[in-house]
């Protein structure tokens, strides 16, 4: 069972503001699906590797050859918030 | 609805006018549309044409329109996942499926509407507002690729680009009467693609019938060196466009005809199969048995992805932006107001599923259980040259019938997330009806061996007429 207040912080380590009323109705929604996630206890997977790709490939790799990038303003285009060629965000710390 | 519905008639069309000519008539139809497919139309796509007109129609698709899903990156063209998140995005560079169509001569039309960052089974999700059916405009088109499916199925563009996470390219072409296929993981490259759940999708083309998949393969599928898990194969899916299935051994999977399928659905689908047995192939049945287990493998790995890919979405660099006196603050701000509900609940419980002390419970757990569906495919597939099933259980709901049970959604998938787990190719086509709604029939194949099951319902279509029948209209 998913307590509200763990749903809480699942929405702090997701980085997605949840209000107390909200984290209510998360946690009966999400209640349910984990209960039917939990029908995958009854599968027996000793010895069976993980499959985390269907794709037969192993590091790709490619010549490291300088190519252009994007242009800056192209790159810059998308948001209003920039200064001397970079995003402006707010401080991390 | 527009009079031609097929890329060999447009190109008569065009002959006989201009690809100015065709692209007008169809900007007039979506102009009339009661479906809410479209999200933008492209404001250029009239001068693309009248270039294509003077320079002599040259490449494989000489201005022949198409239609786009939202989450494909257009150059210059609004792209934003149906999402509040990302509106006012513009891309600054095309997917490599869009450089390809640009460089064969196609005609973007515009964008088309789907549940919000393809997260859902009937574009109801979507910030645009839903897609309706043309065949009933109370019902869902399916999704997510719900806007791509109806758009072609109501004459609005001849064909379509959509993506296939668990069944978003195959859903929404059975419930709107048309084919769809979803290929092989690797063919087509994912570069521009906007990515939810990346070891999944696959971008896939929809149609009114067989011929233009294959033509449309042949322009997007091949190597791309952007997309790491491109694959170096080269094919040419036009080959397969044989009516002969003598001899082909089908496989026909209990697991899929499971409780609450409905009669109408599991008849046609039944039907169809006798009809290739008229053809001269012969059928048996097959057991998968981990299919009961492929849903919850396929949600909890879909939802762990997108936890990740979506984390992209912070307000820092494009749409969306929340005040915060702080990054934290104003990300956490932006995602609660940008994201919809079932953004934020897949979101959650992928963060949560991924976390300290749930990482082996869950995600660990569903990748062993993939590895099993994918041994029933291997197993199956080993006796057999295709696997035939219903696309969906039941033909299309209403509006509002499911959006607030996100688990009642959640099982609609049930019978098309297991090739995506597989990564295995899988063909929608039209088999007949339930009531007056359209129902599609799955055709699956082994990995890169999409030209088996492209003859297969090639070959069918030949000898039916399902595909040809059209939604009453509604334009």
């Amino acid at each position: 069972m998913i307590t509200k207040e763990e749903v809480e912080h699942v929405g702090w380590l997701a980085r997605i503001e949840i209000d107390e009323k909200e984290s209510d109705a998360y946690a009966q929604k999400l209640n349910s699906v984990l209960d039917y996630f939990g029908q995958l206890d009854e599968v027996d997977t000793e010895n069976v590797p993980p499959t985390y790709h269907v794709a037969d490939i192993m590091n790709v790799f490619r010549e490291d050859i300088v190519k252009p990038s994007m242009p800056q303003d192209d790159v810059l285009a998308n948001t209003e918030n920039k200064q001397e060629g970079n995003f402006k965000a707010p401080r991390i710390m | 609805m527009a009079a031609w519905t097929n890329i060999s008639d447009i190109k008569q069309k065009i002959a006989d006018s201009s690809a100015e000519e065709v692209t007008a008539a169809y900007i007039e139809t979506i102009g009339k549309s009661k479906i809410n497919g479209f999200t933008t139309v492209w404001e250029e796509a009239i001068n693309v044409a009248r270039e294509i007109d003077s320079n002599g129609h040259e490449g494989p698709l000489a201005g022949i329109p198409i239609a786009i899903k939202e989450n494909i990156s257009t150059k210059g063209l609004s792209t934003t996942c149906s999402s509040k998140i990302l509106q006012g995005y513009v891309p600054p560079y095309d997917a490599h499926v869009i450089e390809r169509l640009k460089e064969a001569g196609a005609v973007i039309l515009g964008k088309t509407n789907m549940d919000e960052f393809a997260m859902g089974t009937s574009t109801e999700s979507s910030c645009y507002g839903p897609t309706f059916n043309p065949w009933d405009l109370e019902r869902v088109p399916g999704g997510s690729s719900g806007g791509s499916a109806a758009v072609v199925a109501a004459g609005e563009a001849p064909i379509s680009l959509g993506s296939d996470t668990g069944g978003s390219v195959r859903c929404p072409a059975a419930f709107c009467g048309v084919v769809g296929l979803k290929p092989t993981y690797g063919c087509i490259s994912r570069y521009g693609l906007i990515s939810y759940a990346n070891s999944l999708e696959q971008i896939g083309p929809l149609a009114t019938n067989v011929a233009d998949i294959a033509t449309i393969m042949d322009v997007v599928a091949g190597y791309d060196s952007r997309d790491s898990t491109s694959i170096n194969r080269e094919n040419t899916y036009s080959d397969a466009l044989k009516d002969d299935v003598k001899g082909m051994k089908i496989g026909v999977p209990d697991e899929y005809f499971g409780e609450g399928i409905d009669k109408d659905v599991e008849k046609s689908v039944w039907d169809a199969i006798g009809k290739f047995e008229d053809m001269g192939a012969t059928y048996e049945k097959v057991s998968m048995p981990h299919t009961k287990y492929a849903l919850a493998s396929y949600y909890i790995i879909a939802m762990s992805e997108a936890s990740s890919n979506l984390a992209r979405f912070d307000g820092t660099r494009y749409g969306l932006r929340a005040d915060g006196e702080n990054w934290h603050v104003m990300a956490s701000k932006t995602r609660a107001e940008g994201f919809g509900t079932e953004v934020k609940r897949r979101i959650l419980l992928g963060t949560y599923a991924l976390s300290a002390g749930y990482h082996d419970k869950y995600y660990l757990k569903a990748l062993k259980v993939r590895t099993l569906v994918k041994q029933d495919f291997d197993k199956a597939l080993a006796n057999v040259d295709v696997l035939m099933a219903p696309t969906m259980p039941a033909p299309a709901f209403k509006i509002g019938e499911k959006i607030e049970d996100p688990l009642s959604l959640y099982l609609s998938d049930v019978n098309t997330v297991p090739m995506n787990l597989a990564g295995v190719p899988s063909i929608s086509v039209p088999c007949g009806f339930a009531g007056d709604m359209p129902v599609g029939l799955q055709i699956i194949g082994k990995q890169f061996d999409e030209n088996t099951i492209i003859k297969a319902a090639y070959s069918f279509e030949q000898n039916t007429d399902h595909h040809s029948r059209r939604p009453p209209e509604v334009a």
